[in-house]
C-alpha cells in the first residue's frame, strides 16, 4: 500500500502541478485518497484554489459586489 | 469627424476619464508583468488607445475595467514576445531557496505545520483589500519568478508556450509555479488571513 499512497510532500507537489497540467487517472486517483484522510493536505488544495482564483479574478474585476466568481470556470 | 453628435462626444469624454483613471493601475499590472518602465508604458498606452479607437467594441461588456484588462493582457503579451530574448530565465535566482519546499516536510514527508483554512474563496475575492495585498505579495516575489507566475496564472499562457519563450523545461516551469505559490501562500497567510 506504502507505494501506492502519496505522502504530504507529494500530494503538495501534485497539486501544484494539477494547475499547469492534467493529471494522470492514476495521479488524479492517489491525490483523492490522500485529501480524504489528510487535512493538512485538503487545506493546501483549498489555498492553492483561492489563490488561482484570485489570479484569474485580479484586476479584471476588484470592484466589491460585481465580482463574479461562478463564471471563473 | 465634424458630424460627432454632442451626448458622442460627451460619452467619449467621459470614457477618456474614466480610462485615465485606471491608467495607474493598468501600469502597475504591466510593469509587474513585464518589469521594464518604456515597454510597460507602451503597452498601457496601446490598449487605452485600442479602447478609444473602438469605443463601440465596449458596448455590451460586463465592466469597462474587464475590458481594459483583456485588451492590456494582449498588449503585453506582444510586449513579451519581443522582449523575449531579455527575459531569458535565470533558473538559479530561486536556488538557494530549494530549502523552502523541504522546509515545508518532515524526513517522512508530513507537513511540519498545519496549513491554514481560508475559508470560502467567495468571500474573499469580494473585498477589493484582498487583491491590493494580492498585489503587494506578487511584488515581493523574486522579480523572474513573478513574471513567469504571471505568465501563467494572470496571462494564462499555456505552460508549452512559457517554456518555448523562457527557454526552460516543463519540469523546471512546474517547480518554479510551486515555488511561486508556496511563496504567495506564506505572504498571504501571514498578511490577510492573519495567521502565524
Amino acid at each position: 500500500m506504502r507505494f501506492f499512497l502519496y505522502s504530504c510532500k507529494q500530494a503538495h507537489r501534485i497539486v501544484s502541478e494539477g494547475l499547469d497540467r492534467p493529471l494522470s487517472v492514476s495521479e488524479r486517483a492517489r491525490l483523492k485518497i490522500h485529501l480524504s484522510i489528510c487535512d493538512a493536505c485538503t487545506n493546501f488544495n483549498g489555498q492553492m484554489q483561492l489563490l488561482h482564483k484570485a489570479m484569474h479574478t485580479l484586476s479584471v474585476d476588484i470592484d466589491p459586489g460585481t465580482v463574479s466568481t461562478s463564471k471563473n470556470k | 469627424m465634424c458630424q460627432f453628435t454632442f451626448e458622442f462626444m460627451t460619452t467619449l469624454i467621459d470614457l477618456h476619464q474614466q480610462l485615465e483613471s485606471m491608467r495607474p493601475a493598468l501600469l502597475r499590472f504591466a510593469f509587474l508583468q513585464l518589469r521594464n518602465e518604456t515597454a510597460a508604458e507602451d503597452a498601457v498606452q496601446e490598449a487605452l488607445l485600442a479602447v478609444l479607437e473602438k469605443p463601440d467594441n465596449f458596448a455590451g461588456q460586463s465592466s469597462l475595467r474587464t475590458y481594459v484588462t483583456g485588451i492590456l493582457k494582449f498588449k503585453i503579451i506582444d510586449h513579451l514576445r519581443r522582449l523575449k530574448r531579455e527575459i531569458a530565465l535565470d533558473t538559479s535566482e530561486d536556488e538557494s531557496e530549494t530549502d523552502l519546499i523541504d522546509n515545508l516536510f518532515k524526513a517522512n514527508g508530513h507537513t511540519v505545520n498545519m496549513p491554514n483554512a481560508w475559508g470560502e474563496p467567495e468571500s474573499t475575492l469580494q473585498q477589493k483589500d484582498f487583491f491590493r495585498v494580492l498585489e503587494v505579495c506578487l511584488e515581493n516575489l523574486p522579480e523572474k519568478t513573478a513574471r513567469v507566475f504571471m505568465m501563467r496564472e494572470w496571462l494564462e499562457l499555456d505552460t508549452e508556450e512559457i517554456c518555448k519563450e523562457l527557454g526552460l523545461t516543463t519540469s523546471n516551469l512546474w517547480v518554479v509555479l510551486y515555488r511561486a505559490r508556496l511563496r504567495l501562500r506564506e505572504c498571504l497567510d501571514l498578511n490577510w488571513f492573519g495567521n502565524h
